[in-house]
């Protein structure tokens, strides 16, 4: 059992990661990605939303009808997205304000569904949270390696403080703006999967 | 007229919701095996958000605007709060309907959609649409024709990209790029050429 519990939290975070394997989540780890601090944001966000709705979607799945359950899930996973939403506009605004819809948007992140349909729907309570916490790191993993990039390389700071001088501010180091556009992001997880999977191999799609 | 038509332009090409917001991301890149099932996915999408674009308009401007409850006597209640809980709510029951129907009366294309119908309910890009409708406070009309044209849109991307994987099938790809790695890469170019629409004004 424990072994199983292992298994269940560590896994997601490079064996079955979310965003290079699974394919879940992707939209938002694009989009907010620009900054650290969003990324950080979105990633406590999910971490919460995650853990949240796969404890309460597995605490009663047993009462779920089939037909009507993508509802019931929608329902759960949106009034805690809500809850996230009113929480960030009431204590960090700014960062509410720069992450636009998108905080509204991990009502639809695959994740969230994903888990909460593939495994909080068969699994007891306990598991089911691991699993969350899990999948969740798996997920920040991949959005805070992607947002350190994208700032670090095209403004020249990290959390919003200067690591390399730009030359707009006399320094040495020319900003790459192209790293501040959404295509950036797919380069920058486009290599990652192909750094990934050069280290496991076992992850190439076969036939592909 | 015009009006709408360039509503319909920007939303296919301008602010493509698959290419410039990046909506809808891990069905695009999940479906985009073969040009076949990519365009029977685009269809549905073309087809649930016309409807749920429009129907989440009337929600809107109906129940949770600001004095919009004004004929119960609530002039000054605020309900935009409740948006997301009824969007995604409209959303899921309005691709349960169509999957029902489609599962009465036109069982052909039911089958062919199988899996998607459902999956549909989690596209970012269904509910992105909706949200970007309240927040530019468009028209009924004006929400029916973006609802179409931001659908055409994303097919019209998930298209093209599976044409460019098919082909693909051709080409040396190093060993740990296969596959997925050489898609982000794809998109990602992809999303370079949409960009040169950015310029334009209508």
């Amino acid at each position: 059992m424990a072994s199983k519990a292992k298994e269940v939290l560590l896994n997601p975070l490079v064996n079955d990661n979310p965003i290079t394997l699974q394919v879940l989540g992707i939209c938002s780890a694009l989009a907010v990605t620009t900054q650290l601090n969003t990324s950080f944001v979105m990633c406590l966000a999910v971490i919460f939303v995650l853990i949240g709705s796969n404890a309460s979607v597995s605490l009663i799945r047993r009462f779920i009808p089939s037909s009507i359950r993508i509802i019931v899930q929608m329902t759960i996973i949106a009034s805690l997205v809500i809850v996230v939403d009113q929480f960030l506009q009431a204590f960090a605004f700014d960062i509410s304000k720069q992450m636009s819809v998108f905080v509204a948007l991990i009502i639809t992140n695959c994740i969230v569904m994903g888990r909460a349909e593939a495994f909080a729907m068969k699994n007891p309570v306990g598991l089911s949270v691991l699993d969350g916490i899990g999948n969740a790191l798996g997920y920040s993993l991949i959005l805070i390696i992607v947002g350190f990039f994208r700032e670090l390389f095209g403004t020249g700071k990290l959390f919003g403080i200067e690591i390399l001088k730009t030359t707009t501010d006399g320094g040495w180091y020319v900003a790459n703006g192209l790293m501040l556009l959404p295509p950036s992001a797919f380069f920058i997880i486009g290599l990652l999967i192909w750094a990934i999977r050069s280290w496991k191999p076992e992850q190439v799609e076969q036939g592909a | 007229m015009q009006d709408y038509l360039s509503i319909f332009l920007k939303a296919v090409f301008i602010e493509n919701l698959a290419l410039a917001f990046f909506l809808g991301m891990c069905t695009f890149l999940a479906v985009s095996k073969n040009v076949k099932t990519a365009l029977g996915l685009g269809l549905a999408v073309i087809v649930v958000q016309t409807i749920t674009v429009s129907v989440n308009n009337l929600v809107y401007t109906g129940l949770l605007k600001e004095g919009a409850l004004a004929w119960a006597g609530l002039g000054d209640v605020d309900m935009t709060f409740l948006g997301l809980i009824s969007y995604i709510g409209v959303i899921a029951a309005m691709v349960q309907i169509l999957e029902m129907t489609l599962d009465r009366y036109f069982p052909p294309l039911y089958n062919a959609l199988g899996i998607f119908l459902p999956l549909i309910t989690v596209n970012c890009a269904i509910l992105g649409g909706s949200l970007f409708m309240v927040e530019r406070d468009y028209t009924f009309t004006e929400s029916v024709t973006y609802g179409f044209g931001s659908g055409f849109g994303w097919a019209l991307a998930l298209c093209a990209l599976a044409g460019i994987r098919e082909k693909m099938a051709y080409s040396d790809v190093p060993h740990g790029l296969r596959g997925l790695g050489i898609t982000f890469i794809v998109v990602g170019l992809m999303a370079l050429a949409f960009m040169s629409f950015g310029g334009i004004k209508l």
